[in-house]
């Protein structure tokens, strides 16, 4: 455990973060890149045609969406469980990232369904439970937001989120014995094409790395921020 | 009296006082019932085949009317400071407040929803349902809800942003309720429904007061 709480200072996460951050840039503009040159030069498929090609921003940007949640609810345990600082400024960074992710794959997800169900919008089990949640986080990143105690807040918000992660389970089996139009997953499965696979799968790295990007640039605002503040009522006193 | 009763006997008398909340919640779920055929039209067929949602949503949205002040009363007064002091642990305090709650909102919301099953012309087997369904429900909402009081109490609005932290954890609850009164509206037996329903609802109370003591905890210390 002792590597987790090497970086609960601010100084060696931003120690480290200025060495890993250049590194996940590059990375993420050669993954979309190559990701994106591939899917485009994909061939089309025999019953979806171009509009596939949706698939490869539509199908990372959900999986994101639900990792950002899983990073939310494990900063939110080391939090409670440990009072881990900087797992209160990372927990609240990730929020708006995944709440981004899950309104990307929302509207990616209508466009591909529009041409391809006939409807923008369907009440179909994963469709609601991508909506309830983004509803979660929007009310993660309210409680954060209305608290004004910083250290009140990030306990009640991981409280939240934790209470939230247990329920998520329920929520997803409750809507799934509510309705079912979503295709199952193809991926594990097997049954993708490898022209397809291929850049699916590096679309998914380039997402984590986008995402993984951004959340560090983030964390490290938040410690700057209190650094910079905290600077000023030096010098002020 | 014991002190869990005595908590429960004095929250239950709050409740039904001058400026309580069961009446007002009750008034509100018939509103909602009155509201709701004035949006839709009054086609009685219609009207019974929407009808088990809309009481559902309208008793959740009713039970959380009062839900903000659950502990925020005590709390602004000083006497959850009392209350956390005395010798009944914290949670059984939660359990007590929710079963307060449950009492005067949602065993009460139940009471009333034969009457306006009727006005929704549900079939009596589909209101039976729709009783049964509101009774092993409703302590889910009171439930999760005490949850969300708890970590909103010290917040002067926290009325606005209660429901959004929980609506989205209670949709199992409507899915399931409102689903048990499809189900017999469709000759179907409910009874699959009305027991995830009830195991929602037991996870709910017996997990809940932990959730809801652990974040009282933290509002009241430093």
């Amino acid at each position: 455990m002792n590597w987790l709480f090497r970086y609960a200072n601010p100084h060696n996460f931003m120690r480290l973060s200025n060495v890993l951050l250049p590194i996940t840039v590059v990375a993420t503009v050669l993954c979309l890149g190559v990701g994106l040159y591939l899917g485009f030069t994909a061939p089309p498929d025999y019953q979806q045609g171009r509009t596939v090609l949706i698939m490869f921003i539509h199908v990372p940007a959900v999986t994101v969406a639900e990792l950002a949640y899983g990073a939310i609810v494990v900063c939110s345990l080391l939090s409670i469980v440990w009072r881990h600082p900087l797992s209160d400024i990372a927990g609240r960074a990730a929020a708006p990232l995944g709440a981004m992710f899950t309104v990307l794959g929302m509207i990616t997800g209508a466009l591909w369904g529009r041409p391809m169900w006939g409807t923008f919008w369907a009440w179909d089990p994963r469709l609601t439970s991508f909506l309830l949640l983004l509803f979660l986080y929007i009310g993660y990143m309210a409680l954060w937001n209305a608290i004004e105690d910083e250290v009140r807040a990030a306990r009640a918000a991981a409280m939240l989120a934790l209470v939230g992660a247990v329920n998520i389970p329920i929520i997803k089996f409750s809507v799934e014995w509510w309705s079912s139009l979503h295709q199952g997953e193809s991926i594990v499965s097997g049954k993708l094409a490898p022209v397809f696979l291929a850049p699916l799968l590096i679309m998914m790295l380039g997402y984590a790395l986008l995402f993984a990007s951004l959340w560090m640039l983030r964390i490290r605002t938040v410690i700057l921020e209190r650094r910079a503040r905290s600077l000023m009522q030096r010098s002020a006193a | 009296m014991s002190p869990f009763l005595t908590l429960l006997a004095r929250d239950i008398r709050l409740a039904s006082r001058s400026g309580g909340s069961a009446f007002l919640a009750l008034s509100f779920f018939a509103l909602v019932a009155t509201l709701v055929p004035l949006g839709v039209g009054a086609d009685l067929r219609l009207l019974a085949r929407v009808g088990g949602g809309v009481l559902w949503v309208g008793a959740v949205l009713a039970a959380l009317l009062s839900l903000d002040r659950l502990f925020q009363g005590d709390f602004e007064d000083g006497s959850l400071d009392l209350i956390a002091l005395s010798p009944l642990p914290l949670e059984l305090t939660a359990l007590a407040k929710m079963l307060a709650h449950w009492l005067s909102t949602g065993a009460a919301l139940t009471l009333l929803s034969p009457l306006l099953a009727l006005l929704f012309n549900l079939t009596p087997a589909a209101t039976l349902t729709l009783f049964l369904s509101l009774l092993l429900g409703t302590p889910a909402v009171s439930a999760v809800g005490a949850i969300g009081a708890s970590l909103t109490l010290s917040l002067k609005r926290g009325g606005l942003i209660l429901p959004l932290i929980i609506l989205p954890l209670l949709s199992p609850a409507v899915i399931f309720g409102a689903g048990a009164v499809s189900l017999t509206l469709d000759r179907l037996a409910p009874g699959g429904a009305l027991g995830l329903l009830a195991a929602f609802s037991a996870g709910a109370v017996l997990l809940s007061p932990f959730a809801a003591a652990a974040s009282v905890r933290l509002n009241l210390g430093g």
